[in-house]
């Protein structure tokens, strides 16, 4: 996690905000947890900054090619969440991909083998390869 | 007491389509739909709309069975990869007891797969279908 806090300041991308046990805090709201995590792992907010949770927000009826709507009382709340724990906005554009994140393109580049990639289908995947992903582990792999 | 026909005639009718695994939950959410719908719930017409490539919606998702699996009794994966559990009721028993989640993701998945939201029609004989699996 050192290593990683270390890229990502050298790079300039949003950081990795880690706990004192060396994970990333797991998400507290039980909303978030259910809403976010029905298609797949719900994101811990700490990865993306508010600018990126807002646009991801609004943008739910097309969502990666796919409606992921909600009722506006539950987005609001969501949103109200995901950019409250948000991680450090550092980069001049939105990303609305962890996965396309300067950090996480050279954590994963040489690291991961084909047969990983193709088994998780994809990166956004995170749990096929961190098991103790939702719970805030990454580097127990 | 004063038993008007209509409820009767719903409940015997859900207990013609749907005798093994639906309960008290999914019979109202049942109901809802029928009661919106222009005909009797048609669990083939169903297994149609389950089963068939539609136009008209995401090119990702062409059909219900792009993340729910070739048939209601497997296992399906989104996207995204997370696993989703049968939507045969017999095989997953907490299908369909929620309506207001039952509405959230019809209107999601026929956006996705229809690009349109589907008719209480359709949503009684998918239902329907589900329910006799
Ligand atoms: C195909 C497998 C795979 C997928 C999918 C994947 N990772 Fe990784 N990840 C790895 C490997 C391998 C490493 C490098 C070894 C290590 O440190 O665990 C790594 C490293 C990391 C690290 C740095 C850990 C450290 O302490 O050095 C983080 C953080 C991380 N991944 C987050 C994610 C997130 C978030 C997702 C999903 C959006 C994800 N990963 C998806 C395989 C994967
Ligand atoms: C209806 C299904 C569905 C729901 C619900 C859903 N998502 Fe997604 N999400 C997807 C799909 C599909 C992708 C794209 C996955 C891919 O490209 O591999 C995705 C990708 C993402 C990504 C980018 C992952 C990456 O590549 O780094 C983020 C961030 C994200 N979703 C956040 C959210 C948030 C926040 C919520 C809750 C409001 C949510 N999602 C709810 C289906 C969903
Ligand atoms: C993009 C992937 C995807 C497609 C395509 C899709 N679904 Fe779904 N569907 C899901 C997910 C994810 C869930 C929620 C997870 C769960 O309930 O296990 C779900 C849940 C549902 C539910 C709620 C089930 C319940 O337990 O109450 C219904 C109803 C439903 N889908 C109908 C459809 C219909 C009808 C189609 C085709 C028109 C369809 N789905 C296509 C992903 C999809």
């Amino acid at each position: 996690m050192k290593k990683t806090l270390f890229l990502a300041a050298a790079i300039g991308f949003a950081g990795l905000p880690v706990n004192a046990d060396e994970r990333v805090a797991v998400i507290r709201d039980d909303i978030v947890k259910k809403e976010c995590g029905a298609c797949h792992m719900a994101f811990q907010p700490q990865f993306l900054p508010a600018s990126s949770w807002r646009t991801i927000m609004e943008g739910l009826t097309d969502h990666f090619g796919e409606d992921a709507s909600l009722d506006e009382e539950t987005a609001r709340h969501i949103t109200g969440y995901l950019a409250g724990n948000a991680g450090r906005s550092r980069g001049a554009k939105t990303a609305i991909r962890i996965t396309e994140l300067g950090w996480f393109v050279h954590e994963h580049n040489d690291e991961v083998s084909p047969r990983a990639r193709k088994k998780a289908g994809t990166m956004a995947n995170c749990t096929a390869c961190h098991r103790g992903a939702e719970k805030g582990y990454y580097d127990d792999d | 007491m004063k038993l008007s026909f209509a409820p009767l005639a719903a409940a015997l009718f859900l207990t013609a389509i749907a005798p093994a695994s639906a309960g008290p939950d999914q019979d109202s959410v049942l109901t809802y739909f029928q009661q919106r719908a222009d005909s009797a719930a048609s669990p083939e017409r169903g297994k149609s709309l389950f089963e068939a490539r539609h136009g008209g919606g995401k090119p990702q998702t062409p059909s219900c069975t792009s993340c729910h699996g070739g048939t209601p009794s497997e296992t399906g994966k989104t996207r995204a990869g997370k696993e989703i559990a049968p939507m045969a009721l017999s095989r997953t028993p907490q299908r369909f007891s929620d309506l207001k989640k039952v509405e959230k993701w019809f209107r999601r998945n026929c956006n996705s797969v229809l690009g349109r939201e589907c008719t209480a029609q359709e949503k009684s004989d998918f239902l329907a279908f589900m329910m006799s699996q």
